[in-house]
């Protein structure tokens, strides 16, 4: 039978992918709620000329610049967004996909750029490098105990840590801006504050998890399992830890799958970060048919018990309070 | 009471360039009134969406908003709320800015402004509305919970306070709502279409919540679509086509010349509306 070849490398690169990925689930059940997955699109891809300049500027690769830069290009994306969204009277799709695909464009060109002196891939870029982050340790001294860990652990963990306590704090504030954003913002909870702290928590995220899974992957890392717990569950509250727990089995069963996989089928070597999201993939293809009530199946079932006349005339049948009780 | 529009700006104002109203010293905006507009306009891309109103609402009374589609009611109201930038002119809630008076004013929007797959169960809804008593960052409690449960009871959906707010029937989402307005506990409401598209049982309980508002000295500012209960349940209407076309007393206002002004030459909506006035004199 096969044999798990499991070093301390595989535990640090599963521990970087459930940090990644549960950082990047909890903040993506936000943008997934308020119709705006695209967002996530345009912020990862537009932090690479954000990392880029402030590369070239202040020649480092320093966690605390590289985050500012990211993060101000991630805003500024935002508020163009906005605005040409508003000025230029284009449509929202169009505008995000013309805003971050030149943002990308003009990060790659840096890239291209400061070439000789950098070590980003342009295929990193795209699909992250999660096993070579694990290689990459630095000592943390917190208090009297002395940490070995990976960089982008310790990046991701605060990452993590951040958006926990934003969740958590803002709860009631997400919600209702979520559901009801002008009735937020008559009761005093602007909305407009809380879909910009929200972004820039998403740009946060996306630049910790550039390193580990690249700007395309973490899209899935992002909306994936929110788009799957939605499914799963009517809660808000149920649907942000399903989401955290669908992320984290993901990325520990993506990495195991790239262990055991080669060794089953007639295949090189995988790379985690894709396996991760191909599987994020599954199981969402797998919930989206069956899951209890939201599911294909469920819904064409019940459809089926329906009489004809419920599906149509939803809102004017007279007698239509009992139907809904039940 | 009620000055129509201002002659020197009514030859800019495209669709209504014949109707001179009457001119008449226009009294002085009292601060007393729940809502008073001085001289709004609002536009979207430099077009006008509403033009020049002015209004000045009277306390606890129940106030029709009736206008045809695209006349800028619901336009209105947000401009009343901030929530659309304002071209010009001001809103004054209780003789301040609106946004100083913001507890005083409750919203209610229409129905199809939200998802209402949204994963929140009907009473998350309703104890929305008591989110500004809790103030930033402190958590739904339970007095909050408690509340929103009674004002539930109050319109009788205590029964789906835990279903998701999508499995309610429509009638019921826009009960879930006053609910909601309920809890913010204001005394000016603005609702957007509290009363389209329910059933004639729902519609017979909101308005007889919002005859139970009035008697409370509630004001409340109602868009409202069907002209056939218009006399019935308001006190004061305002028809709105962009411009004001007329506000008052609905036996003074609500007539056939008006709302002729109003519809334009919408025949069908016209013929309605005649059937309505005639109802009304009988």
């Amino acid at each position: 039978m096969t044999e798990l070849t499991w070093q301390t490398g595989d535990t640090w690169i599963v521990a970087t992918g459930v940090v990644c990925a549960m950082a990047c689930a909890l903040i993506g059940n936000f943008l997934v709620l308020r119709r705006m997955s695209m967002m996530s699109d345009t912020i990862s891809h537009a932090v690479l000329p954000g990392l880029a300049i402030t590369f070239i500027v202040t020649e480092s690769r320093a966690v605390v610049p590289m985050f500012v830069g990211a993060v101000l290009a991630g805003i500024l994306t935002t508020v163009l967004t906005q605005w040409i969204n508003r000025f230029g009277q284009v449509e929202r799709g169009a505008v995000m996909g013309i805003v971050f695909t030149t943002f990308f464009a003009a990060g790659l060109l840096l890239i291209e750029q400061a070439g000789d002196r950098v070590d980003l891939d342009p295929k990193c870029v795209l699909f992250g490098a999660l096993e070579l982050t694990a290689l990459d340790r630095i000592n943390l001294s917190l208090g009297p105990y002395e940490i070995t860990a990976p960089r982008a652990l310790i990046v991701l963990s605060f990452a993590l840590i951040l958006n926990l306590l934003f969740v958590a704090v803002c709860y009631k504030e997400l919600r209702i801006s979520s559901f009801d954003p002008e009735l937020a913002t008559t009761l005093g909870f602007n909305a407009q504050i809380m879909h910009y702290l929200l972004m820039v928590l998403v740009a946060v995220t996306a630049v910790a998890a550039f390193e580990a899974v690249g700007s395309i992957l973490v899209i899935a890392m992002l909306i994936v399992p929110g788009a799957t717990a939605y499914l799963l569950t009517d809660r808000l509250g149920v649907m942000i830890a399903a989401s955290m727990a669908i992320a984290a089995f993901c990325a520990a069963s993506g990495h195991l799958a790239t262990v055991v996989l080669p060794q089953w089928l007639p295949i090189k070597s995988v790379s985690t970060s894709g396996m991760m999201a191909t599987l994020a993939g599954l199981v969402f293809l797998v919930t989206a048919l069956f899951a209890p009530r939201h599911g294909v199946i469920a819904r064409r079932r019940t459809k089926l018990k329906r009489k004809p006349w419920n599906s149509e005339r939803k809102n004017s049948f007279p007698f239509d309070e009992k139907r809904t009780c039940a | 009471m009620i000055r129509l529009f201002r002659l020197d700006r009514a030859s800019r104002a495209a669709p209504y360039q014949n109707d001179v109203g009457r001119p008449g010293a226009f009294p002085e905006h009292s601060p007393a009134s729940p809502l008073s507009i001085h001289d709004l306009t609002v536009a979207y891309h430099r077009q006008p969406v509403i033009w020049d109103v002015d209004l000045e609402i009277p306390e606890g009374k129940l106030v029709g908003l009736i206008g045809p589609n695209g006349a800028g009611k619901s336009t209105l109201l947000k401009a009343c709320l901030e929530l659309v930038p304002v071209a010009s002119g001001l809103v004054r809630v209780y003789g301040q800015p609106y946004s100083k008076r913001r507890e005083l004013v409750g919203y209610v929007p229409q129905k199809e402004s939200v998802d209402w797959d949204f994963p929140a169960s009907t009473l998350d809804v309703v104890a929305m509305g008591g989110y500004h008593r809790l103030g930033w960052f402190r958590p739904v409690n339970k007095r909050c919970r408690a509340e929103s449960m009674q004002a539930l009871d109050r319109l009788g959906l205590s029964d789906l306070a835990h279903q998701q707010i999508g499995q309610l029937s429509g009638g019921q989402q826009q009960r879930a709502f006053l609910a909601r307005a309920l809890m913010q506990n204001a005394k000016l409401y603005l609702m957007d279409e509290p009363l389209a598209a329910v059933d004639a049982a729902t519609e017979t309980s909101i308005v007889e919540l919002l005859r139970e508002m009035k008697q409370r000295q509630k004001t409340c500012l109602i868009v409202h679509h069907d002209l056939a209960t218009v006399t019935d349940y308001f006190d004061w209407i305002i028809l709105l086509n962009m411009r004001v076309v007329a506000a008052g007393p609905t036996q003074e206002v609500f007539t056939q010349e008006n709302l002729r002004k109003t519809y334009g030459g919408n025949l069908t909506i016209l013929s309605a509306a005649a059937d309505a006035v005639q109802n009304a004199g009988e």
